[in-house]
């Protein structure tokens, strides 16, 4: 039993990210251990061609196969039968919704371990051994594997993306999918709710999460980053309930940013935010929980009601840069 | 329809949560509660009741946990549960995400519900993922982190924010649902509920019960071995302002961000 096989997610004949980072952290992994790493691109739509993109990343061997996509119980299936007969010794996923529910499944069908949201993967006497950091990141567990597979999955962002170069086999495999897998049928795929805002390109960017309380809430962030000459991004919770946009949510499902300043207000900080921005250069929150977890990773925090903070900020900031 | 809904006692939102250095687990000494995310979970099931679509003869709470976990059971039976399963055994202690889903899966087939509906993450493991073991184990179709569902005959029609957007997936009955928090609000029980829920019917069912493979379960049954547990990277901690006088504080926030060159 020998290698690792990565699931790489695509979406309109682009690779997603993360998947790439964890290609690439496969083919480092595998190279440590003298193994080799392979990938499964699954999907209605996938061709030769993109199948064959991932050489790059390092895979040496990219199986593709015919299954609906977004939904991750006819993954389970082909990598199920992909470990079953080439006898795998990992899976690994990088951060995202579906390697969660896909490393998950894969487990429970083969009786082996998972662990999720791992920030770095290392090479002991071996074996590999994941790292993950728990309760709300105050304490970082090693987790070894008892058994195979070992399934890791990282934390969005977890692994890096390395160009190799290379290429790689392709390999066309046809599998029978369980008959619960065709259970489920995706309606639609990706529809962006809200309008169509870029937070990536901010240098400056205003965070609004639960705490400005209401969808008019929300007047509050865009006039401050108005002031500051920036945008305005938003916490899933508040997208999910409408408040604001789907494209200008970051973290776990949506996006990754590094501005020069972001300004979180009414965030409390959940892993799933601080994922999608604790690279930002500075982080600034205001906060009346003095326990949110935001405030231990954030330069500067402010205690206290962001509904009389945030609006004398504004006016100050703007009489100081008209000055 | 008949609806289980798998719940989870876990550290109060108000205690400090540390790993207990020799057994590698979180100690779980200390008060505890219903994991806030099964709240939205019971809510979703208590609204399909209430919505009519289809007739729900029955909600029926599920927890896998020590004797103290009784209590998760009754909070779930105040909001809306008619009755609840309990699963204990010292076998099940320090059973990781794969022996635990095994488990749960083993109580819900003696149940043989239509509908499993659960809270997309509980508050202290954080996993996410019990849902996607416990429904490979039931071989029903399975989606998490689901905000919206809509009651048809034979399936559900469910919105969950995916890598790209909103995805909307059909879903045929029976299957295993986690739910998003963001699906509901949860309602408070009312007093009566609270003073009626240690008189609803609460069977305990250890492992033997439900034909579990006790090689599958506990510490040794597990597949996953936490070796070490490591402090984080030291991160040097960021200044804090507490807001006593508004324009005082605004004044530092400007001078902070001007010393940084972010007002140019």
């Amino acid at each position: 039993m020998s290698g690792i096989l990565t699931y790489a997610l695509h979406y309109e004949g682009e690779f997603n990210k993360n998947s790439l980072g964890a290609v690439s952290e496969a083919a480092k992994l595998a190279s440590e251990l003298g193994q080799e790493a392979h990938a499964v691109v699954v999907g209605d739509d996938v061709t030769e061609e993109l199948a064959a993109k991932l050489g790059n990343y390092g895979a040496s061997k990219v199986y593709y196969a015919s299954a609906p996509v977004g939904i991750a119980q006819p993954v389970v299936d082909v990598m199920a039968k992909l470990i079953q007969d080439h006898g795998y010794s990992y899976a690994l996923f990088g951060g995202g919704l579906l390697g969660f529910e896909i490393g998950a499944g894969l487990a429970a069908r083969l009786g082996g371990g998972v662990t999720m949201e791992v920030t770095a993967v290392k090479v002991q006497d071996g074996k590999l051994v994941a790292e993950r950091p728990i309760l709300q990141d105050s304490a970082i567990v090693d987790v070894d594997y008892a058994g195979e597979p070992g399934v890791i999955i990282g934390r969005l962002n977890a692994f890096e993306i390395a160009e190799s170069g290379g290429s790689a086999e392709v390999e066309k495999v046809d599998v029978e999918l369980s008959e619960f897998s065709t259970r489920a049928t995706v309606v639609q795929r990706g529809e962006q709710r809200g309008a169509d805002v870029n937070i990536e390109d901010a240098d400056l960017l205003v965070g609004g999460g639960r705490g400005l309380g209401k969808a008019e809430g929300f007047k509050l962030a865009e006039d401050l980053a108005d002031a500051l000459g920036g945008a305005v991004a938003a916490t899933r919770a508040v997208v999910d309930a409408g408040w604001y946009p789907y494209a200008a949510q970051i973290g776990q499902t949506g996006k990754t940013v590094a501005p020069k300043l972001y300004l979180a207000v009414g965030i409390s900080g959940a892993i799933q935010h601080k994922v999608g921005m604790q690279n930002s250069e500075n982080i600034v929150a205001i906060n009346k929980d003095p326990n949110a977890p935001i405030f231990e990773f954030s330069d500067l925090g402010v205690v206290g009601d962001l509904n009389k903070i945030v609006p004398k900020l504004t006016e100050a900031i703007k009489a100081k840069k008209g000055s | 329809m008949k609806i289980c809904v798998l719940v989870k006692e876990v550290p109060d939102a108000a205690v400090e949560k540390r790993m207990d250095e020799s057994s590698k687990r979180l100690d779980r000494s200390g008060e505890k509660n219903l994991n806030p995310f099964d709240t939205h979970a019971i809510e979703a099931a208590m609204q399909i009741r209430e919505g009519g679509a289809v007739d729900v003869e029955e909600i029926v709470a599920v927890t896998m946990g020590p004797e103290s976990a009784v209590r998760a059971l009754h909070k779930a039976v105040s909001l809306g549960a008619d009755r609840s399963v309990h699963l204990t055994d010292d076998a099940l202690a320090g059973s990781d995400v794969v022996a635990t889903g095994y488990a749960l899966a083993q109580v819900l087939k003696s149940e043989n519900p239509d509908l499993v509906l659960l809270g997309q993450q509980s508050d202290d493991g954080e996993c996410y993922t019990i849902g996607a073991v416990v429904a490979d184990h039931l071989q029903m179709p399975s989606l998490t982190q689901v905000i919206k569902i809509d009651v048809n005959e034979g399936s559900l029609r469910c919105e969950r924010q995916a890598e790209y957007g909103y995805d909307t997936v059909d879903v045929q009955l029976p299957a295993v649902i986690s739910v998003g928090d963001a699906i509901n609000e949860p309602r408070y029980p009312s007093l009566k509920a609270i003073m009626g829920a240690k008189k609803k019917p609460l069977d305990t069912k250890a492992a033997g019960d439900v034909e579990i493979d006790t090689s599958k379960v506990g510490q040794d049954g597990s597949k996953t071995a936490v070796l070490a547990i490591n402090p984080p990277p030291e991160k040097a901690g960021g200044e804090i302002i507490e807001d006593e006088d508004t324009d005082e504080t605004v004044e530092k926030i400007v001078a902070w961000l001007d010393e940084r060159k972010l007002l140019a």
